[in-house]
């Protein structure tokens, strides 16, 4: 798997990874943006050491917080599916933590809020233009879940019809409308 | 489902349904990618297979350089294609596959129209992509596009220019540098992201220029920063620059506190915590500049959100470490996570209440924390194990409480590293609390019992051995010990031999007793501990109750004085190449290199119980010896003592550098001179040191060994050896001229010429000191050495050391004078103490044991005095360190 390492100053937030594992701790989607996990098999390790120790918490409702290996992990599960983000051990963890909504929120919004295992696996061409667009090589490029999900959501609109704002707007607030009656329910 | 190839697992039915790439093969899936090549394209197909090679490398598939060139080229095919959903996922498959140089010419053009296209996202992308896979060269081409990217009015463009700006600054500074007007139109961006984008480039463009960086802080501080993400960023960068101005000494004010201060009102948490973090880590941070931030963690503190509780908690738990006091008011907050369900959150309040407590606090805690430990892991329980024992060392007199959660918790289920922290803790509050002894020995009695880890077993049966003789009813310990030696493995038996050993020698009445079970370990069927029963019943002479003497107490007792490392290398050396007369103890060498004792004291340093051993010396006094004992002229001077580090002799960066190293033996000296030569067009010949010795009376030259050739750079040595009165610690001052025959070399074939001019170079002074004279060498419990020298080599004196700079350099200074190696982390002088005790060990020439207590008092004035006792195999030897002292 390709790497996607930037020599980035300290000072500059930065994610290490996101990781969008199943409920065995099997990846689903993930995207490492550090170099210290140099080889898949150190990758695995790292997925499979995050999945077990966050497994038996519950972060249905809000998202969880751990340290780990002198790294700081957000987590969040719905479903089937376990989403992490992964900081430096100093990062500010709110930060961290707003990453990972965007990603969770994205994804719920292009999922069409079936965010379960199943629809992410049929829908994964979404789900990898969602890693693309929260992160670009550890710098956060956006964290409003509903922008994110606009942006992967104009892959959906017609052929050879380029994209108006105005489709961008539709496309956003189909997304909101789906948040919201996920929120009402 | 007809995928034969592929495992089934019963349980995974529901998986086999619903997965769209059960049985997803690269093999085939390069096959299918021949769809990028049809004149007819089929998009939603095409972005079915790319999503499929995105989901195999995702998985760790790897391709191989053909197969990757071959996708890349299918896939530059795509670009004909109108489809936007299928263009992103060609700039995704571009990114995953890097292309090469002459791979990204391919697509260079795709890409730029992409870059001038009506459309923002794909605008944006095709700048990411570009800009993720070129090389310099194309930069340029693109530069104009890209500075008018990072003021475009779309927001996800100017994003997606400014990002790859960060990137590129890494490889390409000059160009991005160029760019600054540009970056600094898009700081007063609308859109928060561009925002942050901005501000993050614009720094790393100036972070060199220290007045650009505070000119650039002074004005946005100012208020024109609305995102929250360029906020944080804001809050770094005024760290940084408070960090490097430091507090306006006329009005005591810090410059940009009262921008962090506001920041505390900020709607966004983030923010708010960014700048909080950001004052407690302020250098020298005053209780008044905390307050405020204390004050929003504190509100922190009882969010219904684990993440901010978790951050809070944290920096809370880090100011604790420097500014308990300060932390104290959140402590009824903290008590109230002791409960989290995150137990990282539990675990962090726990050890910031027990860093913040009082001593009337230690009870109710310590209920509170003994219902949490059940339901933890055992990495939290360690730390909480850790800060338990800080806690008992800050208030001795709650030792009853905390010794008791201690054994408590020794009793409970846990690993390895847990019951090691526990025991360790116990053992440490035995040293430092003489009250905790007993009941802390008869918990680790108790502990033994039913202990499954041999390792902890023998650490506490050696402990034993030692401490618990010297108790008021020794005969109590017995019983423990002894059912050792009928119910466990042979390691813990042997343990317990020794350790009943220990018990005899030391307790008179109870000898009778310890030889008849001494005997009954006789008919073991281990030979270790049959060998270790038989020879301590002949050490304590076999059935007569006759008090210990004082060599058999030495055996049992004594530490050996040899570094088990330096033991193990010498015993190798011995077996490889075995000689005819036995192997000899002394040929040990002594030296320990390195010094990294367990520091109780030290607070910054984990203490290490009972595994408080010196670690592994390096080899340099190994290869001192081998390479002295080569040289004929210094083969009968016997065995080296001790060498010394190197003395530099030159200034650095001279033509030639010199450095000496002193080696002592018994009735000599050899000074090794390391020269090196730094001029390549020379080369030297007959290379001495003329050494004068008028300054040090005691010596006689009485030989040398020239250096035949020193090349360019090539490093060698040439010696000078001394005689001196035997066992006489003799001192003097040596100075010393270089001579030589210089050669011109001609530096293109490396030859030298023929004919050369004697030439002389004038080297330092050095002198022979008293410290040359004592190894450094540890013992593993001072006390014990220090009760087992005899008192009457004792000698004690008072000095006056003057005024010193502080009482960690006077104490530093006498250890460096008297060049001993200092016990149980001693060296280390708390930051404000008035008074400090210092531990000493080392061997004196003629292989005199040594040790120095040293008591430091500093008053008012910083004027220093030192109370010095010295207890050594030798009363003229404690003599001799006074003189080093009085004479230092």
């Amino acid at each position: 798997m390709h790497h996607e390492i930037s020599g980035l100053s300290n000072d500059c937030p930065t994610v290490k990874n996101i990781l969008l594992l199943d409920s065995e701790g099997k990846r689903v989607a993930v995207r490492y943006y550090s170099d210290d996990w140099p080889t898949n098999a150190a990758k695995l390790a790292y997925e499979k050491s995050v999945f077990t120790k966050t497994q038996k918490t519950n972060a249905r409702a809000e998202a969880e917080i751990i340290i780990l290996e002198n790294r700081i992990v957000v987590y969040r599960f719905v479903q089937d599916l376990h989403f992490f983000v992964t900081g430096e051990d100093d990062e500010n963890e709110l930060m961290l933590a707003t990453v990972l909504q965007g990603f969770f929120d994205g994804v719920t919004l292009v999922l069409r809020n079936n965010v379960d295992l199943r629809e992410a696996l049929e829908n994964l061409d979404l789900i990898l233009l969602c890693f693309d667009e929260i992160v670009d090589r550890g710098i956060v490029l956006e964290t409003d879940g509903s922008i994110i999900a606009g942006k992967v959501a104009s892959h959906s609109i017609d052929d050879n019809s380029p994209l108006s704002e105005q489709t961008i707007s539709q496309a956003l607030a189909a997304a909101r409308e789906h948040l919201t009656r996920s929120l009402l329910r | 489902m007809a995928q034969p190839l592929v495992k089934k697992d019963d349980d995974r039915d529901d998986e086999v349904d619903y997965s769209p790439f059960l049985g997803i093969e690269k093999g085939a899936v390069l096959q299918e990618a021949r769809v990028f090549n049809d004149p007819q394209l089929d998009t939603r197909r095409c972005s079915q297979v790319i999503t499929k090679l995105l989901y195999l490398l995702n998985q760790g598939e790897t391709l191989t350089k053909v197969e990757a060139t071959e996708v890349f080229f299918a896939v530059t095919k795509l670009f004909q294609s109108k489809d936007i959903g299928l263009r992103r996922m060609v700039y995704l498959m571009i990114k995953e596959l890097s292309p090469s140089a002459d791979e990204v010419i391919i697509v260079t053009s795709s890409l730029m129209k992409d870059m001038n296209s009506r459309t923002d996202m794909y605008r944006a992308n095709a700048i990411r992509v570009l800009c993720r896979i070129t090389d310099g060269t194309l930069l340029t081409q693109i530069e104009r596009y890209l500075k008018q990217a990072i003021v475009d009015k779309s927001p996800v463009v100017a994003s997606a220019a400014l990002v790859s700006g960060i990137h590129l600054l890494q490889t390409n500074p000059e160009i991005v540098k160029r760019w600054s007007n540009e970056v600094q139109e898009a700081v007063q961006s609308r859109a928060a992201l561009v925002q942050f984008h901005a501000l993050a480039l614009l720094h790393q463009i100036r972070q060199n220029d220290r007045l650009a960086v505070n000119k650039l802080v002074t004005s946005l501080t100012k208020g024109s920063i609305r995102s929250p993400l360029a906020q944080c960023l804001l809050i770094r960068y005024t760290s940084q620059v408070i960090r490097e101005s430091g507090v306006n000494p006329q009005t005591g004010d810090r410059p940009f506190y009262d921008y962090l201060e506001g920041c505390l009102r900020h709607k966004a948490e983030m923010v708010i915590y960014e700048a909080a973090k950001a004052i407690t880590e302020l250098s020298n941070v005053t209780a008044r500049e905390l307050t405020p931030a204390i004050t929003v963690l504190q509100l922190f503190l009882s969010s219904s959100k684990p993440v901010l509780r978790f951050a809070a908690v944290r920096t809370l738990n880090k100011v604790a470490m420097t500014h308990p006091m300060a932390v104290t008011n959140c402590n009824i907050d903290m008590e109230s996570l002791i409960s989290d369900q995150n137990r990282s959150i539990a675990t962090l309040a726990i050890t910031t209440l027990l860093k913040t407590g009082n001593e009337s606090s230690v009870d109710r805690l310590m209920k509170q924390i003994t219902n949490f430990m059940s339901d933890i892991a055992d990495e939290f329980k360690i730390v909480v194990v850790e800060a338990i024992r800080s806690l008992c060392l800050k208030f001795p007199l709650k030792y009853r409480s905390l010794m008791n959660f201690l054994s408590n918790i020794l009793r409970e289920e846990g690993g390895f590293e847990y019951k090691k922290a526990i025991v360790d803790s116990i053992v440490i509050l035995i040293r430092d609390i003489p009250d905790a002894k007993e009941s802390g020995l008869l918990h680790l009695c108790e502990f033994i019992e039913d202990c499954e880890f041999t390792y902890l077993s023998t650490q506490i049966l050696h402990f034993l051995g030692n401490e618990g003789p010297k108790t008021s009813d020794p005969s109590k310990y017995i019983r423990y010990i002894y059912n050792r030696v009928i119910l466990e493995n042979a390691t813990v038996r042997a343990s317990a031999v020794s350790t009943l050993a220990k018990f005899g020698a030391l307790v008179d009445p109870l000898k009778p007793r310890i030889f008849v079970l001494l005997r009954r370990c006789l008919f073991d069927n281990d030979d270790e501990v049959r060998d270790r029963a038989t020879l301590y019943l002949n050490t304590l002479g076999d059935g007569s109750v006759t008090e210990t003497d004082k060599a058999v107490k030495e055996f049992l007792f004594g530490s050996l004085d040899i570094p088990l490392t330096n033991l193990e290398t010498s015993l190798k050396n011995y077996l490889r190449d075995p000689a005819e007369e036995p192997f000899d103890l002394y040929s040990v060498p002594k030296e320990v290199k390195s010094q990294s004792f367990a520091e109780k004291k030290a607070p910054s340093k984990k203490p290490t119980g009972l595994s408080a051993q010196p670690a592994a010396p390096t080899s340099a006094p190994d290869a001192y010896e081998r390479l002295l004992s080569s040289i004929p002229e210094f083969a009968s001077f016997g065995k080296l003592f001790k060498s010394s580090a190197p003395v530099e002799l030159t200034e650095a960066e001279t033509e030639y550098a010199v450095n000496v190293v002193k080696h002592i033996f018994d009735r000599h000296v050899v000074f090794q001179y390391n020269c090196t030569n730094t001029i390549p067009e020379q080369c030297l010949e007959n290379v001495t040191v003329i050494v004068d010795a008028s300054e040090a009376e005691e010596f006689a030259e009485v030989g040398t060994k020239p250096l035949k050739s020193l090349p360019y750079d090539t490093p060698a040595q040439t010696f000078v050896a001394f005689e001196k009165p035997e066992g006489v610690p003799a001192v003097g001052k040596f100075s010393n001229v270089l001579r030589f025959t210089v050669k011109e070399v001609d530096p293109s074939t490396g030859e030298a010429e023929d004919d050369g001019v004697e030439d002389e170079y004038q080297l330092e002074d050095f002198e022979v000191v008293a410290a040359d004279y004592i190894l450094k060498l540890g013992v593993s419990n001072f006390k014990n050495a220090w009760e087992n020298m005899d008192p009457a080599s004792e000698r004690v004196d008072e000095y006056g050391l003057g005024p010193r700079e502080s009482l960690a350099e006077a104490v530093n200074a006498v250890i460096i004078l008297l060049g001993m190696h200092p016990c149980e982390g001693t060296e280390v002088v708390p930051s404000n103490s008035r008074s400090h005790t210092c531990l000493l060990s080392g061997v004196y020439i003629g292989n005199v044991k040594v040790l120095v207590r040293l008591s430091f008092g500093i008053d008012g004035t910083k004027e220093v005095a030192m109370k010095l006792a010295v207890r050594s195999e030798d009363e003229s030897v404690s003599e001799a360190i006074h003189e080093i002292v009085a004479s230092g």
